[in-house]
């Protein structure tokens, strides 16, 4: 009941989070908490619940953002018409590269995945079709509401607030299914679950898949809201190490996870950046380092895990009172 | 064979040689301890950084930078191993791969904050100027680099074959606990293992900065050249490496002249994928 009640309060919160924060500096970054909220959950999809540490999942990201700008600049279409095209292109792709590399155990998939997205980034870069190194842009003045153009972060903190729900509760759904059992499975031991007969490959596929698919609805959003895309800020590394940070940080195979993650360090980067100018990029990524650093090496479960370990042992402290008192 | 292809090929073999000094280094660690150092070509970096300061407060070239890069770099090894590797070889995929490249972002954003992402290089002639042999150009700094690499990769895999403290290190990469057993501290040898990869490296930076440009991103592809040489030549293998490094160091250079510079990379990376999918295990490993 609790649960119930909790869950209630934070999504009214959330919901009205907008009319609490007001300056457009506070919406702004509480619309981008939840963009890289989306995108950091769909990785946990693949890199959380199946253990498979995808570093490349900027491919997605920039497959989704370019689709919706190179929608617009060369049919005229609004960039939302572009994102069932991203998602279709990312699927494909992911298909294509995800039989060969999810063979791949540990390391070699990191890599692997590296390697991808570094090649689609030098790709797009020689590509003129995508506006090689300079990138594609949106509409400079919106024409409709269909353009998901606004100057205020408030529409984009309620678009993102939706997709952010299904993506969870699509997640929370999955988890909670056979496949979801079958990755927690195969992430723990996967030459276990295949003698037990789990379809390891078949399964990790499929989480590959849909954390593809939502990865690009992410891509995509980024180039609506920021109406701009270049080859590496769409296929760099940092984009694909901003995904596993976020969600390593809250926690790696929790639903909420990425969300924790988001919401700390996207104030961060944001405040350090507007605080610091030019220079703040690069001290952005010292403290992103640093931390990567510190969690691996003191919380590699992640912040939430700590909260949930220390719920645990307190019920387990509890239930151990009760007995101790009945048998007195 | 016409002259331009041999020049092709010489200038290959002369940046292979180089590539695979320090992929020896990521080779050794993955031998040793199942990691892979995605700090590496940072490490790299760093040592270009090194030897850059070395020049313009000293004016000293690659006598002094070599040695002093080889040490720094293998005392950050050192650091790295006791503060990082060790704990989190330990802890879940999750952590072993985001803690070197924690490490990676760390080095990459600290130097990029001090030195700003401009690039910079070492003056040409800094080792001298150019050979030319029956019509084919040699630069000094690269001829150079090449030979202190291959002797440099062969003294390592020697070292490791043929004296004692390479049996021990062997013996720690094969089976750490029966190591143990015999009286070998594995801890101590793989905190050698980084020492002396980190310093190959710290060398092959110094050396690499003699002729290429330096700037706080160079270690991303660098890192990538690396993995391609290692899962190229097979993880854990020094000879492998060399061989795989000259490979690459040709292909590179045949397909810069034959379709772009711009394609290099493009053809490197798709062969490392390639490699990773049909033999994961590398060309020359063992399973």
């Amino acid at each position: 009941m609790w649960r119930t009640f909790w869950a209630c309060t934070a999504i009214l919160v959330a919901a009205l989070l907008p009319y609490i924060l007001t300056t457009p500096f506070q919406q702004r970054v509480c619309a981008l908490v939840l963009l890289y909220a989306i995108a950091a959950s769909a990785w946990n999809i693949v890199g959380g619940y199946a253990g498979q540490i995808s570093v490349g999942h900027s491919v997605f990201f920039g497959c989704g953002a370019y689709a919706s700008l190179a929608t617009f600049t060369h049919l005229g279409w609004p960039p939302l018409a572009g994102l069932p095209i991203g998602i279709a292109v990312s699927v494909g792709i992911a298909a294509i590269i995800g039989v060969p590399t999810l063979r791949l155990s540990g390391h070699y998939f990191s890599m692997a995945t590296i390697a991808v997205a570094e090649l689609a980034r030098l790709i797009v870069t020689n590509t003129e079709f995508l506006g090689a190194a300079i990138g594609l842009s949106g509409p400079a003045v919106p024409r409709s509401v269909l353009d998901l153009s606004f100057t205020s972060a408030v529409p984009y903190y309620y678009v993102f607030f939706a997709v952010l729900i299904a993506l969870l509760w699509l997640t929370h759904r999955m988890a909670s299914s056979r496949i979801g059992f079958y990755l927690r499975a195969i992430r723990d031991n996967e030459r276990a679950a295949r003698s037990l007969g789990v379809k390891a490959g078949r399964c990790k596929l499929y989480a590959y898949l849909l954390s593809a698919g939502a990865t690009s609805v992410a891509g995509s959003l980024y180039a609506m809201m920021f109406g701009y895309i270049d080859p590496e800020s769409g296929f760099g590394i940092l984009t694909s190490v901003k995904m596993v940070i976020m969600a390593a940080l809250g926690g790696a195979g929790l639903l909420f996870g990425p969300l924790a993650g988001a919401a700390i360090l996207v104030p961060l980067e944001e405040i350090s950046n507007s605080l610091l100018g030019g220079k703040g990029a690069g001290i952005t990524f010292v403290v992103y380092g640093a931390i990567i650093v510190i969690i691996a090496r003191f919380y590699p479960g992640g912040i939430l895990k700590l909260f949930l370990v220390r719920e645990k042992v307190i019920r387990k402290v509890a239930e151990a009172d009760t007995r101790v008192a009945d048998a007195a | 064979m016409p002259l331009s292809l041999v020049q092709v090929l010489v200038s290959g073999v002369l940046l292979g040689a180089v590539y695979a000094l320090f992929a020896s280094g990521l080779t050794l660690i993955w031998g040793m301890m199942n990691v892979i150092n995605f700090a590496h070509g940072d490490f790299v970096m760093i040592a270009m950084y090194i030897a850059f300061l070395i020049w313009t407060l000293f004016g000293a070239g690659p006598a002094a930078s070599v040695p002093v890069a080889a040490v720094i770099l293998a005392t950050i090894g050192v650091i790295v191993y006791f503060g990082l590797v060790r704990h989190i070889v330990r802890g879940p995929m999750l952590a072993q791969i985001l803690g070197t490249f924690g490490l990676a972002l760390l080095l990459r954003y600290s130097i990029f904050w001090a030195f700003g992402a401009n690039f910079l290089s070492l003056p040409a002639d800094i080792v001298g100027g150019n050979y030319d042999i029956l019509g084919i150009r040699i630069q000094a700094s690269r001829l150079l680099a090449a030979i202190l690499a291959v002797v440099l990769t062969l003294g390592l895999h020697l070292m490791l074959t043929r004296t004692m403290v390479g049996s021990r290190m062997l013996a720690v990469s094969e089976d750490a606990l029966a190591a143990q057993l015999m009286g070998i501290r594995p801890e101590r040898m793989q905190a050698l293992a980084w020492a002396l990869a980190a310093g190959l490296t710290g060398i092959a930076g110094a050396l690499i900065a003699t002729f290429f440009y330096i700037s706080p991103t160079v270690g991303e592809s660098l890192a990538i050249i690396a993995f391609v040489t290692v899962s190229l030549g097979g993880f854990g293998s020094i000879l492998g490496a060399l061989a795989a490094g000259i490979l690459i160091g040709v292909i590179e250079s045949a397909s810069s002249y034959l379709i772009g510079a711009v394609y290099k990379d493009i053809v490197v990376y798709t062969l490392f994928i390639a490699v990773l999918w049909a033999r994961p295990q590398g060309l020359m490993g063992k399973s």
